[in-house]
C-alpha cells in the first residue's frame, strides 16, 4: 500500500513487474497489523497507569479500565501515608550526584584509555570488559559489610559510591573517544595546555553530545535502581522513589489507587527526559554497538 | 632528553585519568568479589564465620529451594531470550522498510517500555494480572476461557506472568540495537534478492540474520546475564510465589542473606554459581556463533 504512485527503481524496471504483486500487499498488511498490535501493547500499561491514578484500589483490582473520579482521594491518601517531597529528593539527590560523578570519573577513564594506549593499560581495560559480566549478586554481601563497616548504611554516600565507576559508561566513552580529533588535543598542547586542561576546556565541549546521551543512560540507572537502595537504605525518610512504591506495593492490603499515583510520579522524570532528548537518547543507545 | 620526557608525561597522563576509575572498581567491585570467593568456602550465622571448605558446594546440591530457583531462572532463561530477541529483529525488520509509514511513532511506542522503572512497570503488571482484574474480564471476553485464570497464585502462569513483563519492558531496547545494525545493511543486497525471487522469510534467515549476527551476540548475551539476574520484577509481582516457583537466584540470595537468618557464606556459594552460569552461557553463546560464520 505504500508503494503505490512511487517510482519503480531502476533496477526492478528491469524485470517487467508493472503491477504490485499480491504478496508484497499481503507483506504490508502483516507489517501493518503486527507494529500496531506490539504499539497497543507497548502504551497500554501506560494509559492502564494513568487511569489507574483516577481509580480506587478496588476498581482497579477489578480491572476498570475507564477513568474514575478518585484522583484527588489518592493524591492526598499518598500525601498523608509517605513524605513525597523528602522522598523525591532523595531520588533526586542521589541520581544528579551520582550521575555527575559517573561522567565525570567514567570519561576520564574513556579519555585515557582510547588517548594513552598502552600494553598496561589495554590489558587492564580487556580485564574490565570481562568484569562487565560479573552479577552484582557476586558481590552484594561483601559490598553491604564493607558500607556497615564504614558506617555508612542509610546514607546517600552507600547508594552513589559503588555505581559511580561504571565500567559499561567507562567502555562507551572510550568508543565513543575513537571519534575525538587528535589534532586539537596536538595544536592545544602546541598552546601550552596543560592535559587536564585539554580535557576540561577542549574535549568536554567537543565531546557534547556523548556527555549529553551518556547523562541520560546513567540518570535513568541511578534513578531506577532498587536491589542496592533496597539494601542499604533502611528509614523511611531516605527512602526513593522506587523503594517507596515498592513498600506501598508489598503493605498487606496495598491501596492501588495510591500507588499508581506513586507510580506515575516515579515514571514521569524519565519519560520527559525521553521525550525531550529522544533522538540524542537513540544516538546514545546506538553508540554503544558501534 | 625531551622525548622522554614527554613519554613520562603521557604515562603519567594515561594512569593519572584512569586512577579514579580503578581506584573505586578496585574498593567497591574487585575487593567485595574475592571476598565473595573467600565467604563461598565459609559457614555459620550472621558474622559469626567459620572455614567450611566444601560443606556449601554440598549444601547447594541438597537444597530444595536452590534447585528450584535455579530451575525457575533457567526457565526464565530458555523461554524469555529467545522470544525476546525473535520478536525484536521482527520488529526491527519491519520498521527498517523505508516505505513504512508512521514509523517513529512505531519505534518511540515499542521503545517507550524502556524507560519505565522495574519496579514501577512490575506493579502495572501485578495489579493488570489480578484474579479478579483486567486480563481476565480480557480472556474471559473473547471467550479464550471459561473461568478466570489464577495468574498470580498459579505455578504456571505466575511464570508465564513474569516472562511476559520481562518481554515487555526489554524487547523494544533490543529492537534498537537490531535498527542501528540494519542501518549499516547494503540495501542492494535486498533489491538483488528480490529480483531474485528469494521470498521475505527467507531473506530474513538468509540475509538479516547472518549479517546481524554480531549484534545478535551481543544482545543475547546482555540479556542472557540480565535474566540471570532476575530481582526487581520478580520480588514485586509474586515475591517468589506461589511456593517458591517464580523464585529465582538473585531473590534466593537477598533472601539467606537479608530476610531469613544471616547466611553469608552460603549466600556467597550461590551468588558463584550465577558467575559460573553467565561464563558458561557467554562461552556457550560466543561459540555458537563463531562456529556458523
Amino acid at each position: 500500500m505504500t508503494v503505490a504512485g512511487t517510482p519503480m527503481r531502476r533496477t526492478g524496471a528491469r524485470t517487467a513487474t508493472p503491477r504490485r504483486p499480491a504478496p508484497d500487499r499481503l507483506k504490508s498488511i502483516v507489517t501493518y497489523t503486527v507494529l500496531s498490535i506490539a504499539a497497543f501493547v507497548s502504551i497500554f500499561p501506560f494509559f492502564w497507569m494513568i487511569v489507574g491514578t483516577t481509580n480506587s484500589s478496588i476498581d482497579i483490582q477489578q480491572g476498570k479500565a475507564s477513568f474514575g473520579t478518585y484522583f484527588w482521594q489518592n493524591v492526598t491518601t499518598l500525601f498523608d501515608q509517605v513524605n513525597i517531597l523528602r522522598v523525591l529528593f532523595n531520588s533526586f539527590y542521589i541520581s544528579i550526584v551520582g550521575t555527575l560523578l559517573t561522567l565525570l570519573i567514567a570519561s576520564m577513564a574513556g579519555y585515557a584509555f582510547e588517548i594513552f594506549r598502552s600494553k598496561a593499560r589495554e590489558r587492564i581495560f580487556a580485564v574490565l570488559l570481562l568484569m562487565l559480566s560479573i552479577p552484582f549478586a557476586a558481590f552484594m554481601v561483601p559490598l553491604f559489610m564493607m558500607m556497615s563497616g564504614a558506617g555508612l548504611i542509610n546514607t546517600y554516600w552507600a547508594i552513589i559510591l559503588p555505581t559511580v565507576a561504571n565500567i559499561f559508561v567507562i567502555f562507551y566513552f572510550r568508543q565513543a573517544t575513537k571519534a575525538f580529533p587528535h589534532e586539537l588535543r596536538d595544536a592545544a598542547k602546541i598552546d601550552g595546555l596543560k592535559e587536564w586542561q585539554i580535557f576540561l576546556r577542549v574535549y568536554m565541549p567537543v565531546m557534547q553530545s556523548t556527555y549529553a546521551a551518556a547523562t541520560i543512560i546513567v540518570f535513568m540507572l541511578n534513578w531506577n535502581n532498587y536491589l542496592w537502595p533496597l539494601i542499604v537504605l533502611q528509614t523511611n525518610d531516605m527512602k526513593t522513589m522506587v523503594l517507596t512504591i515498592s513498600s506501598l506495593n508489598s503493605a498487606y492490603t496495598p491501596d492501588f489507587g495510591v500507588i499508581m499515583v506513586a507510580t506515575v510520579i516515579t515514571t514521569l522524570p524519565t519519560l520527559i527526559i525521553f521525550f525531550v532528548l529522544q533522538r540524542l537518547f537513540v544516538q546514545g543507545m546506538l553508540g554503544s554497538v558501534k | 632528553m625531551a622525548k622522554t620526557r614527554l613519554g613520562r608525561n603521557e604515562s603519567i597522563n594515561g594512569w593519572g585519568f584512569i586512577a579514579p576509575a580503578l581506584t573505586l572498581i578496585g574498593i567497591f567491585m574487585i575487593w567485595p568479589i574475592l571476598w565473595s570467593l573467600w565467604m563461598s568456602f565459609q559457614t555459620g550465622r550472621g558474622m559469626a564465620l567459620s572455614f567450611g571448605g566444601l560443606s556449601n558446594i554440598k549444601r547447594l546440591a541438597a537444597d530444595p529451594i536452590f534447585l528450584k530457583a535455579l530451575t525457575n531462572t533457567l526457565t526464565y532463561l530458555a523461554i524469555q531470550v529467545p522470544v525476546m530477541i525473535m520478536l525484536a529483529l521482527v520488529f526491527a525488520v519491519m520498521l527498517n522498510s523505508p516505505k513504512l509509514k508512521g514509523r517513529a511513532f512505531f519505534r518511540t511506542a515499542i521503545f517507550l517500555p524502556s524507560v519505565t522503572a522495574l519496579v514501577a512497570y512490575s506493579i502495572l503488571f501485578k495489579s493488570m494480572f489480578a484474579t479478579d482484574g483486567l486480563m481476565n474480564e480480557v480472556v474471559l471476553g473473547l471467550g479464550l476461557v471459561d473461568s478466570p485464570i489464577p495468574w498470580l497464585s498459579d505455578p504456571f502462569w505466575a511464570k508465564v506472568v513474569i516472562i511476559s513483563a520481562i518481554t515487555w519492558r526489554w524487547t523494544g531496547y533490543n529492537m534498537i540495537f537490531y535498527l542501528a545494525a540494519l542501518q549499516n545493511v547494503d540495501r542492494s543486497i535486498y533489491e538483488a534478492a528480490k529480483i531474485d525471487g528469494v521470498p521475505a522469510y527467507a531473506q530474513f534467515f538468509r540475509i538479516t540474520i547472518p549479517m546481524l549476527k554480531p549484534v545478535i551476540l551481543f544482545t543475547t548475551i546482555i540479556s542472557t546475564i540480565g535474566t540471570l539476574q532476575l530481582f526487581d520484577e520478580v520480588q514485586n509481582i509474586t515475591q517468589g510465589g506461589p511456593s517458591n516457583a517464580t523464585l529465582t537466584l538473585s531473590q534466593y540470595i537477598y533472601n539467606l542473606t537479608f530476610k531469613f537468618m544471616p547466611s553469608f557464606g552460603y549466600a556467597a556459594t550461590v551468588s558463584y554459581v550465577i558467575v559460573i552460569l553467565v561464563a558458561l552461557l557467554s562461552l556457550v553463546q560466543f561459540y555458537v556463533a563463531r562456529d556458523r560464520k
